[in-house]
């Protein structure tokens, strides 16, 4: 391949960019002082602080609660969205149901988030519910496309002739998508899971409006303390929360490979 | 053939298949009957297109008949699920399972039957051993090549011993020396297990040599079931004798008729006698034809034709000679090379073409 003129450094200039803030943020959240900006040595006493920090620990419970409920429901759906979409032949209005599927994708958070607000407000007058319900309904809504995307690109890879083969080897239809189908696209189902979950863990917009009172996920108990004074052990958080992600992020992707 | 009576396994009656509708509708099996034999290697021969598979789908219940009926030993199956069918097919792309062993994918049909433990262990060790694959059991099938796929494909399909096995262009996908091995193999575990075969090809060869009985078939219809001596030497139609092998076609005019036999007069003038298929007791001008083998050259002025040599082709088992004939038209002769033998003729040449008795046939068209 022929080298562009100043590619690279267009490339380097662009990680920089993009990296370079995160590394300061990694960086200052080891350190001593209690200033963000000015280093003052080594420490680990702001992981320390967050790790022992009520609030902290009830927001980051809170959202794994969330997060772990939000990636179920939304990857059954998404599963059997991807099934209705993939296993049939073409129908009329196919292309409209995967708009209606993604539509999350592409309306902004901030739409949506207020469109619920709305829609929940009358519900708990309604209703009187308060719990943690709303934020679970709002995060698996817009997981779903996030689940959906790995499952279908997983299923529309599969055989058909493998679901036909098991039915002439007398297996029932049931029988057929618990030995053959289900297994097949086992991996799929494990990465939508992973990105709807990591997805979910960092939603702030839709979170921020739709929580009701002491419902903090991580990332609005850190909105708000952003407001207060900032200490490095926002940076602490932050990291420790990043790392989650990549790590999970990291295993969505070797899934993705190994079986693709 | 035997010629002894055997049981009908699978019976298509008048069954046709129509796709789509109104304009698009496609016809893909036109009043299909047609009887397969308990215990038979029976073949569908026939170009793309011409309805085989389609034909194999409706056995194997992956799609029903839009008209007329299937049966199998007797019970009619036209619209029951394939998993409630006793048959089991061979997939062009073999469609093993990947996430199983080879042993795994033996023993599906067994364990979804509901067999025990112990009586799908046993089996699936005799289908290994009659496949001759014991030492790759516990591999995946995605570590085992081509051939062994087909192997694992066939002991899969034939473990839960069907009635039927069908078998859809099993051995397309092998290369030509694999292709020759497996076809024996084919013949071996038909005789084996007794099973009836139904076998799906576009390949005459294939067709001739391993089958007992062979339905040629063309735009969605059975033109000729025979068996390959049949099938060859006697074809009925003029697709039939055009897609097997090659042939001759010469037009003639029906001379005379002693009960089903007619003498044929040929463009030559020469008079032949020919059995007339049923239906054509009152036809005159008529098409016959002969192959290549079945005719030999004599000196000019003598045999059934007459012409001149244009050229001669050596093939080593045999030579083609292409005749330019006196009344028109192209006869191809080919002749065993014997021994140390040399050319007799030249190009150019003038010749005579002698058929062998009885080796005329009238088509039916």
């Amino acid at each position: 391949m022929k080298r562009q003129a100043g590619f690279t450094t267009v490339a380097i200039i662009c990680f920089v960019c993009l990296y370079a803030p995160i590394v300061v943020l990694v960086a200052y959240s080891f350190n001593a002082g209690e200033s963000i900006a000015v280093w003052q040595g080594f420490s680990w006493r702001w992981y320390a602080a967050a790790w022992e920090n009520e609030e902290v620990q009830r927001a980051a419970w809170l959202s794994v609660l969330v997060a772990v409920q939000a990636s179920f429901y939304a990857t059954v759906v998404a599963t059997m969205a991807a099934l209705a979409t993939t296993r049939n032949k073409a129908f009329r209005g196919q292309t409209a149901v995967f708009a209606l599927i993604n539509q999350p994708l592409m309306v902004p958070e901030i739409v949506t988030g207020v469109a619920l607000l709305i829609v929940f407000a009358m519900v708990k007058v309604a209703t009187g519910y308060n719990g943690l319900g709303y934020l679970v309904l709002a995060h698996t809504a817009f997981c779903i496309p996030f689940a959906y995307l790995p499952i279908r690109a997983r299923l529309e890879g599969m055989d058909l002739t493998l679901e036909t083969a098991a039915a002439d080897l007398y297996a029932t239809p049931w029988k057929t998508f618990r030995r053959v189908t289900l297994p097949l696209m086992w991996p799929g189902i494990l990465a939508g899971a992973m990105l709807a979950f990591v997805i979910s863990l960092d939603d702030v917009v839709i979170t921020e409006l739709v929580k009701g009172p002491g419902q903090d996920t991580l990332p609005t108990y850190m909105l708000g303390q952003l407001r207060r004074v900032v200490t490095p052990e926002i940076n602490a958080i932050s990291s420790a929360l990043l790392a989650v992600s990549v790590v999970i992020v990291s295993l969505f992707f070797l899934l993705n490979r190994k079986r693709g | 053939m035997d010629g002894s009576v055997r049981d009908i396994a699978v019976e298509a009656e008048n069954v046709s298949k129509i796709f789509g509708s109104g304009s698009d509708e496609v016809r893909a099996l036109d009043d299909v009957s047609v009887g397969i034999q308990d215990n038979e290697f029976f073949t569908l021969l026939g170009p793309s297109g011409c309805g085989k598979t389609t034909l194999l789908r409706l056995i194997a219940g992956f799609d029903h008949p839009t008209k007329g009926s299937i049966r199998l030993a007797g019970q009619d199956i036209s619209y029951l699920p394939p998993y409630r069918r006793s048959v089991n097919t061979v997939f062009q792309n073999y469609a093993l399972f990947p996430h199983m062993t080879v042993a795994q994918n033996i023993g599906f049909g067994l364990e979804m039957q509901g067999r025990s433990r112990a009586e799908v262990r046993e089996t699936v060790g005799n289908m290994l051993a009659l496949v001759r694959m014991e030492a790759l059991a516990n591999r995946r099938t995605s570590q085992i090549s081509g051939g062994q796929q087909q192997r694992v494909a066939l002991a899969r399909a034939l473990a839960p011993r069907p009635k039927v096995l069908l078998l859809d262009e099993p051995l397309s996908a092998l290369d030509y020396k694999l292709r020759k091995d497996m076809q024996i193999e084919l013949k071996r575990l038909q005789h084996e297990t007794g099973i009836t075969f139904v076998f799906v090809t576009h390949d005459q060869e294939e067709a001739l040599t391993m089958s007992d009985r062979i339905a040629v078939m063309s735009s969605g219809k059975i033109l000729q079931v025979g068996s390959p001596r049949d099938i060859y030497d006697r074809p009925s139609e003029r697709f039939v004798a055009d897609f097997i092998g090659d042939t001759n076609f010469l037009e003639a005019e029906v001379a005379g008729k002693e009960g089903a036999t007619a003498r044929i007069r040929l463009a030559s003038g020469v008079e032949v006698e020919a059995d007339l298929p049923s239906g054509m007791a009152d036809a005159r001008q008529v098409t016959v034809v002969i192959r290549p083998e079945h005719a030999a050259l004599a000196p000019a002025g003598q045999g059934e034709l007459q012409g001149r040599i244009a050229n001669i082709v050596y093939f080593g088992t045999d030579t083609h000679y292409h005749v330019d004939l006196d009344t028109g038209g192209q006869f191809t002769l080919r002749l065993q090379n014997p021994r140390g033998g040399r050319e007799l003729h030249g190009e150019g040449e003038p010749v005579g073409i002698a058929f062998e008795p009885g080796a005329l046939q009238v088509l039916r068209d």
